[in-house]
């Protein structure tokens, strides 16, 4: 049980520095498109570590369905958002940074 | 407990933080992004004092629904505010810090937050909701017992608002225009987006299910007809911006919502007419299983929490078909 | 003090910036932004008042002790849907006070008032 316990823990400190990293990205990266993929790391990253690191806490396997259900659903809808923001900023012109271009 | 204060007080900083953004924003677009991030926020506050079905309706209502209609209407009209000028400030101002050391002041009186002393948590009622609703009515989820059946009669009420809200949003929008009137016209431009319109489709059914789940799963967990009006609601509004207004309203023809959004009330009121047909008060369950009390309000619950998520879900789906009819034809 | 009313006082502040927005600002759908920011203020308030230490959600079971009480649960969740029903007729005003007089902004609609109504006394 101890080494679930650790499995688990490792897991969410690992999930926690993937959403912090996101959060930094969202704020430090210069422009749309590298923000936005701050933003899908957070989304899959982040929280599908966090779900898995909580599975491992073993709480029934009631919860661990619902558990794996909220991966499924994340695992499909946060690349699809991901996605579809950067097909409209594309759709709209939204230029790419490139070296040396003031941020944006 | 100290976690809990260091918690709650982060996130009512946040919230705080948010409102602030909010009032000084210009821009209506990114000032109604920060609202449903504020209704996030406050769905985790209400999971944190202990209110999941409260939260559950907040997260639904405040980032599914209220944001596209916000948007609906921010597309119909002007998306930049003008500068407020500084003289109106000073009124509000004065306004406000006077309310709000006026609240401040009479908060002395409130009792201490969380204490197990205080009149709400001492008060007789709250045992009778907490325990004895365990043989009355025998379901898990008080809240769900106090809506349906302890306080139906203002449950019934307050549908018959949304009903009302329902109706008056439709006169003042005009009535839901015809498929083949608008099918001429140019499809939304989402519709383009191929990976969406798959996800979408896949998501669709388990969407349906998932709000059926929260109707019927009301009773033991958090749920109920509010939450599974809202969810239905929502996944009807997705399907609608994804594959176009047309194709939505050939899914839900505008006389079938009209009649969804009656068929709420009428129904609720009914079960209320059966039980006094049956001998006894108006919306007293019991008399739907005379022999076991608890059988009969089972049943009466299940009615009445149909009829709400019929009447939100469809309510909720025609102000979305209304704001957006207008959108569409104002192009 | 502090430490059993903090949570009242910053519900309070967050109240009286939703009440700030719908006095100071003149764009309607500004104001009803603020009207659901004091509405949310509203709503932690009574939910606030219903928690206990140490408490759990209302959903009975064998091994739960403590619960917070169900009652201001029901009322805020009903709440919710009807202030969002109640948006979307603030809303729907909104957009027919824009078809008509072409802005949102309280000020303009007044003046455009003031006109006609001086027009009409012109005319009479």
């Amino acid at each position: 049980m101890i080494v679930l316990e650790i499995a688990s823990g490792v897991l969410l400190a690992a999930g926690a520095l993937f959403v912090i990293s996101g959060g930094v990205g969202l704020l430090r990266f210069p422009d749309f498109y590298t923000r936005t993929h701050a933003a899908g790391l957070t989304d899959s990253a982040g929280a599908g570590l966090i779900l898995l690191g909580l599975l491992l806490q073993g709480a029934g396997w009631e919860t661990a369905v619902r558990l794996l259900i909220i991966m499924l659903f994340l695992a499909l809808t946060s690349p699809t958002s991901t996605h579809i923001l950067a097909h409209a900023a594309r759709r709209d012109g939204v230029p790419v940074w490139r070296e040396g271009d003031p941020r944006r | 407990m100290t976690t809990f204060v260091l918690i709650n007080v982060t996130l009512l900083a946040i919230l705080i933080a948010t409102a602030l953004t909010i009032s000084g924003m210009r821009t209506l677009y990114a000032a109604t992004m920060l609202t449903a991030l504020f209704s996030l926020v406050t769905a985790c506050l209400f999971v944190l004092l202990d209110a999941v079905d409260v939260a559950f309706t907040e997260a639904a209502v405040g980032v599914g629904i209220s944001t596209v209609l916000l948007l609906g209407v921010l597309s119909l009209t002007r998306s930049r505010e003008a500068v407020t000028p500084r003289l109106r400030r000073l009124p509000g101002a004065v306004v406000v810090l006077f309310t709000g050391g006026t609240l401040i002041y009479a908060s002395q009186d409130l009792p201490e937050f969380g204490s197990p002393t205080t009149p709400v948590q001492t008060h007789p009622l709250t045992d009778v909701y907490l325990r004895q609703s365990q043989e009355d009515i025998g379901i898990p989820n008080t809240v769900t017992s106090v809506l349906a059946s302890y306080r139906g009669l203002d449950t019934l009420g307050e549908l018959v608002v949304v009903f009302t809200a329902g109706v008056a949003v439709l006169a003042l929008l005009g009535p839901l225009m015809q498929p083949a009137e608008a099918r001429e016209r140019e499809v939304l431009d989402l519709v383009d987006y191929r990976v969406l319109r798959v996800v979408t489709g896949m998501l669709m059914p388990f969407i349906l299910l998932f709000a059926l789940y929260v109707l019927f799963h009301g009773d033991f967990g958090p749920g109920g007809g509010f939450q599974a009006g809202v969810i239905f609601a929502s996944g009807f509004v997705l399907y609608g911006l994804v594959f176009g207004l047309d194709r939505a309203q050939q899914v839900l023809p505008r006389r079938v919502l009209w009649v969804l959004i009656a068929v709420g009330p009428v129904l609720y009121a009914g079960v209320g007419v059966a039980n006094m047909l049956l001998g006894g008060a108006f919306l007293d369950y019991d008399t739907f299983a005379p022999d076991d009390a608890a059988a009969g309000q089972h049943i009466g619950i299940l009615l009445v929490e149909s009829a709400i998520g019929v009447t939100v879900a469809a309510v909720m789906t025609s102000i979305f078909f209304g704001f957006a009819n207008r959108v569409e034809s104002s192009r | 003090m502090i430490a059993t009313h903090y949570v009242y006082w910053l519900l309070f502040a967050l109240m009286m910036i939703g009440l700030y927005v719908v006095i100071s600002h003149g764009n309607m759908l500004k104001k009803l932004i603020g009207l659901s920011l004091f509405q949310v203020g509203v709503f932690l308030f009574f939910i606030s008042l219903g928690k206990v230490d140490g408490g759990s959600a209302p959903i009975v079971s064998e091994d739960v002790e403590t619960y917070s009480h169900p009652l201001p649960q029901v009322l805020i969740l009903t709440a919710i849907v009807v202030g969002v029903a109640t948006l979307a007729v603030g809303l729907a005003l909104a957009v027919r006070i824009f078809e008509s007089y072409g802005t949102v902004e309280e000020d303009q609609v007044l003046l455009r008032d003031a006109d006609d109504r001086e027009q009409d006394g012109g005319a009479s």
